[in-house]
């Protein structure tokens, strides 16, 4: 009894921590992302409290967590919304790529992380955190505005990149060469598609295979489906989350909408395992001498976002104000920078100095993205009204 | 008119136009069914100046109220020539005594010589309603005949 005693408190001790912490940031109205990360610095390597004896477990549960996290974003979207909104969005979804991945890449480059890093980090500073983007278009009543859907297909965009990309990262972190690399976007490019195509044709079936009216047998298949994608996708080198992504999609309508409904507490409580894990591993005495570069890469990739915004909503003629929201809601950079970082830093080939980084970047720009969206209307009011007369 | 429909990827579909007065009016339909109703403000058509989400029951009753007067104008205009005949619409109001029961039971042409020509239930026209139609409350009744007939149609709506 003795020997399980001490996990249980301490995982109990852990979870409630989060609870206070959660219930802290909705009230000062920020996401939780950057409060777990908080938490897991303050325990853990390096922090006030190490705890023993539950890493087995919380190893398991945060990549439980990094699968449920891409699985259910793969429920929200259907497979014929992917392809419409590849098809709208694809010119400003480039630019995203272009104006992101930059910042970081440069950063990663400039720091000397090598290849493998300059990816890694390209990626931290391009994908915008598609729950904290929701949740304040949300908040903020812009669903019905007429940039929100250039927003949300530019977060299609990103996820169907991430789909590409993530492959790519876990083939480089093997250690392949870069030709193995490319064959690797092969690859990876290929099996999107295919199973965009299967997702279209067949995805009655996938969702009939997974689906049950009982609720329990219900939740069993589609975490059990979930997992064993991952796990084969893991065993193909394909990267297990992408896998598990991959089914989301395929599986639709009425079965797609319960199991999210059915997966979410789940997700909730496996996702913060992931990110109190990552902070857990994040050394905090790594993080003031990166700080100077985390603001900095913060600065200017909000601008990147920002401008990516205004371009991708003035494609599809919404006016300057709509434009600047659309940029400013595109800012909040979350569970996704923490998911690529997280890869890099468990396969363990990279400095710990990139975990800091990710870590302070992500904190600030989980931050910064809901205030920004906030705050651009009556600051871009009066850079609008002001330039009014002058074109008059 | 250009009706335009926008997939909202995750959540729905957004169904809007621009009206005559410079705002844009439409409709969200999500994923799970709910339904919001979206008007934008005149300055700025990009953004929602409400949204309002709507039950079933409150979007037919919003269709009902935009719906039957429409089909109640184009009666007008074809009657015009007929001197003497107008067109009316009435509800069946919850506790009407005929909320459940049949067109027929009401024996309206007999009593006051009015024709009952559609019925608007849940937004949708019902063109001549057979005797067995059976009512619920919230139905608009387009009714035909002289402005006497159609008072005493109202007074056996209501009272039976």
């Amino acid at each position: 009894m003795h020997d399980t005693a001490l996990p249980l408190l301490e995982l109990g001790a852990v979870f409630f921590g989060l609870g206070i912490l959660g219930r802290l940031s909705w009230k000062i109205g920020i996401s939780p992302i950057p409060l777990y990360l908080l938490g897991g610095l303050a325990f853990g390597q390096g922090g006030l409290i190490p705890l023993e004896g539950i890493e087995p477990f919380t190893q398991v549960a945060s990549e439980i967590g990094v699968v449920l996290l891409l699985f259910l974003l793969g429920l929200e979207y259907s497979a014929g919304e992917l392809v419409t909104g590849l098809r709208r969005s694809w010119a400003a979804g480039l630019i995203d790529i272009v104006l992101n991945a930059t910042p970081g890449a440069l950063a990663g480059w400039m720091l000397g992380w090598g290849p493998v890093g300059t990816l890694a980090m390209a990626g931290v500073t391009y994908i915008s955190s598609s729950g904290i983007v929701a949740k304040v278009l949300r908040d903020l009543g812009r669903l019905g505005n007429r940039e929100t859907p250039v927003v949300l297909s530019m977060l299609v965009f990103e996820d169907l990149a991430m789909a590409v990309y993530l492959p790519v990262l876990t083939a480089l972190l093997t250690g392949v060469s870069l030709l193995g690399g490319l064959g690797a976007v092969g690859i990876s490019l290929l099996t999107v598609t295919l199973v965009l195509i299967l997702a279209l044709r067949f995805g009655k079936y996938v969702s009939a295979v997974v689906y049950s009216s009982d609720p329990e047998v219900f939740l069993l298949r589609v975490l059990g489906a979930a997992l064993l994608v991952a796990g084969i996708a893991s065993q193909l080198q394909v990267s297990a989350a992408v896998g598990a992504f991959l089914l989301g999609i395929a599986i639709s309508g009425s079965t797609a909408t319960t199991a999210s409904r059915m997966l979410e507490p789940l997700r909730d409580l496996f996702a913060a395992i992931f990110f109190v894990v990552f902070g857990f591993n994040t050394d905090p005495s790594a993080i003031p001498p990166v700080l100077v570069a985390a603001l900095l890469l913060a600065l200017v990739s909000t601008a990147t976002k920002v401008a990516t915004g205004w371009f991708a909503a003035g494609m599809q003629n919404v006016r300057r104000m709509g434009r600047a929201r659309a940029g400013a809601a595109l800012v909040a950079r979350g569970e996704f920078s923490i998911v690529i970082a997280g890869l890099v830093v468990s396969s363990g080939d990279v400095t710990g100095d990139l975990a800091a980084l990710s870590t302070a970047y992500v904190l600030l720009m989980a931050m910064i993205g809901p205030i920004v969206a906030r705050a651009v209307e009556p600051v871009a009011q009066r850079f609008i009204q002001h330039r009014a007369p002058v074109r008059a | 008119m250009d009706v335009t429909v926008t997939p909202l990827p995750g959540l729905g579909t957004q169904q809007d136009f621009i009206t005559n007065s410079g705002h844009r009016v439409g409709v969200i339909s999500y994923r799970d069914g709910r339904l919001e109703l979206i008007v934008s403000g005149p300055q700025d058509p990009d953004k929602v100046a409400a949204s309002v989400e709507l039950t079933t029951e409150e979007t037919s009753a919003l269709a009902n109220l935009l719906g039957a007067p429409q089909l109640v104008a184009q009666l007008t205009e074809q009657q015009r020539e007929v001197t003497g005949i107008t067109t009316w619409q009435l509800p069946i109001t919850q506790g009407s005594p005929y909320d459940g029961r049949a067109l027929g039971d009401t024996e309206m042409r007999t009593r006051t010589s009015v024709s009952i020509v559609a019925i608007v239930r849940e937004g949708t026209a019902h063109p001549s309603p057979r005797p067995d139609f059976e009512f619920t409350a919230g139905d608009l009744l387009v009714m035909v005949g002289t402005v006497e007939g159609l008072r005493s149609a109202n007074e056996i709506l209501e009272k039976g």
